[in-house]
């Protein structure tokens, strides 16, 4: 069955067209993660699924029926938002049992649900703080707490870790990605950070000024973007872009090729000028300058690279990709 | 810590400017305070003096007490204070709450046609209000004073609530309808909590004018039976004699419960203040 599915949505805010044509479905048990630039209209997408905003057109249907006019509450959607967004004026367990009182479920019910939750989330030890006394991780397991309790047939997750810092950031998407697995839930993830998409989807949604580029799981957007943005959106660093005229004169192309595809080599193609070298320890990014074009290699292992040094630089013409100057995808 | 501050000249000098500014704004009250216990006498000939045995009288406070119903014009004070206050704070949110949150055609004009009153007195409209109440009926009633201090508040009060509540997360009232909240809840229960320090503000802008107001008062409810502390303390002062003694006494008691208030109020009121400032 169908979890989800948006059929030519459209969204304006008076004259401003903010998405155009939408159309996605998404499986019972699937995860979705919505990504790309900011501006580009992911929130907002999630803002018309979740009934928080009408859609201007189209159809929104969850788990098989249309709810284009069904108030936010009775979708069937649970929702955790960036800020965490909880009741500054109830502790953790009133947080949670909120949505369920409103739904006049039994208490035993209610009592069930915030233990099988807080164990899976670890907060049994804080059901009687308050939000102000929580700190940030603890605050999103609550706001996660929140949605899992109502059990609903679609999870959305707005940007939910990019209040936390790095190393809390890893650690709940971890989190999530087991709550995915043992709750076997749909869920629909909006975020800007690749790393999260890649880590966390079944399926990537690309989104670029309200109009969906491709969709696809992250391995095939990875190995066969349908077009530039795509390509260099995902991959980190991104991917090289320049003239193929460079490598072979007369082409009018533009030639693509990952970082990482790229290696040293005495007779390589590509004769670049280091500018920047980046010593991780496991990889070397080496920024060099191609002309007038700055291109990433990122080399695994360490090297002896120096800021200022002349490079050839080699690649397997398998692994280039090419597009026209429109940026579609040729080969 | 700041090293200006640490530096104990600069705190003298900081201590000793707030001290001045605070003799200055007591010594009227103080004024009044000392010279409503002593004898008529007295307060002419040495109106600096502290009451000692021999000028110490309470003769105002008796006159007050025995002349006319104090504790009715206080008690009607009181009424249209509270009421006012209330009736302000309860359709200036939910006004500002419908501007801020909602989109809908009209809601700049709206905004400003509200914020108007802000600009322009409404005692200019004195005679037409006069006339109004004349008209349904509500001369000499406490409901007269109610209305229009709440239509006098309330342009200040939309003002100011709407600039706080744009700034309550938009994600928490979004939490609330995915939990089920009517907008109602939403409000009282998740966006009034959130500005109260604005409220307390609000209320202490409007609490004072309203308390010391003698203007509609006098026009629109001078029965014995409606008149208010300010009205009633007018009582003892004639066109050729004025009993300083009971002048003194009222305002004295007419300090107090704004006091009281007040100190309720300005530990948010303080927030209120500076609470957009620094965060």
């Amino acid at each position: 069955m169908t979890a989800l599915s948006l059929k030519n949505v459209n969204k304006s805010f008076g004259k401003v067209h903010v998405l155009k044509d939408i159309n996605l479905d998404v499986e019972e048990g699937e995860f979705v993660v919505f990504v790309g630039p900011s501006g580009c209209g992911k929130s907002t997408l999630l803002r018309v699924i979740a009934g928080l905003e009408d859609a201007t057109s189209g159809e929104i249907s969850i788990g098989g029926e249309v709810m284009n006019l069904t108030p936010p509450s009775k979708r069937g959607i649970a929702m955790v938002f960036q800020s965490y967004a909880l009741y500054p004026h109830l502790n953790v367990r009133g947080n949670m049992t909120l949505a369920l009182k409103q739904e006049g479920q039994s208490k035993s019910v209610i009592e069930e649900r915030v233990q099988t939750a807080s164990k899976m989330l670890n907060l049994e030890p804080y059901l009687d703080r308050y939000p102000s006394e929580l700190s940030g991780g603890q605050r999103q397991r609550v706001a996660i707490g929140r949605a899992i309790v109502r059990e609903p047939k679609l999870f959305l997750f707005d940007e939910p870790l990019s209040n936390l810092d790095a190393a809390l950031r890893m650690n709940t998407r971890i989190e999530i990605a087991n709550l995915h697995r043992q709750l076997g839930a749909s869920m629909i993830y909006v975020t800007h950070d690749q790393t999260e998409a890649m880590t966390l989807a079944d399926k990537i949604v690309v989104l670029r000024d309200g109009r969906v580029e491709q969709i696809g799981s992250p391995m095939e957007l990875y190995n066969n973007p349908a077009n530039q943005f795509v390509a260099g959106f995902l991959g980190s660093p991104s991917m090289n872009f320049f003239p193929a005229g460079i490598v072979q004169s007369g082409d009018d192309r533009i030639m693509g090729i990952r970082p990482e595809d790229l290696f040293l080599a005495d007779d390589g193609i590509l004769s670049a000028r280091v500018s920047h070298v980046e010593k991780l320890g496991g990889d070397t990014n080496v920024i060099a300058h191609l002309n007038d074009h700055q291109i990433t290699a990122r080399l695994f292992g360490q090297h002896a690279v120096e800021e200022g040094q002349d490079l050839r630089l080699g690649f397997d013409p398998q692994s280039a990709y090419h597009f026209n100057t429109q940026g579609a995808r040729l080969y | 810590m700041n090293k200006v501050r640490s530096n104990p000249l600069n705190t003298v000098a900081m201590h000793g400017a707030l001290i001045l500014y605070t003799l200055i704004a007591l010594f009227p009250v103080f004024i009044i305070l000392i010279n409503s216990f002593k004898d008529r006498r007295s307060i002419f000939r040495e109106p600096l003096a502290l009451p000692n045995s021999e000028s110490f009288s309470t003769i105002g406070y008796e006159t007050v007490l025995q002349q006319g119903d104090f504790f009715l014009y206080f008690q009607n004070s009181m009424i249209v204070t509270v009421a006012s206050l209330f009736f302000v704070l309860l359709f200036g949110a939910m006004a500002a709450y419908a501007l801020s949150e909602y989109r809908f055609r009209g809601n700049m004009l709206m905004g400003l046609y509200l914020a108007l009153g802000i600009m322009i007195p409404i005692r200019i409209g004195t005679v037409a209000i006069l006339e109004m109440m004349v008209a349904t009926g509500l001369v000499n009633t406490l409901w007269a004073l109610i209305l229009v201090y709440t239509a006098q508040g309330l342009p200040l009060a939309v003002f100011i609530l709407s600039e706080f509540m744009r700034q309550v997360s938009d994600d928490l009232k979004n939490a609330g309808r995915i939990d089920g909240l009517s907008e109602y809840t939403i409000f009282f229960r998740l966006v009034l909590p959130l500005v109260r320090p604005a409220m307390a503000t609000v209320a202490v802008f409007n609490m004072i004018p309203i308390w010391n107001d003698l203007w509609f008062p006098l026009i629109l409810a001078p029965a014995e039976e409606t008149k208010t502390l300010t009205l009633g303390s007018q009582v003892f002062i004639g066109q050729f004699v004025t009993d300083w003694n009971a002048v003194l006494s009222a305002l004295s008691m007419a300090i107090l419960p704004v006091l009281i208030l007040y100190i309720i109020f300005s530990r948010q009121l303080i927030r209120g203040i500076t609470s957009g400032a620094v965060k």
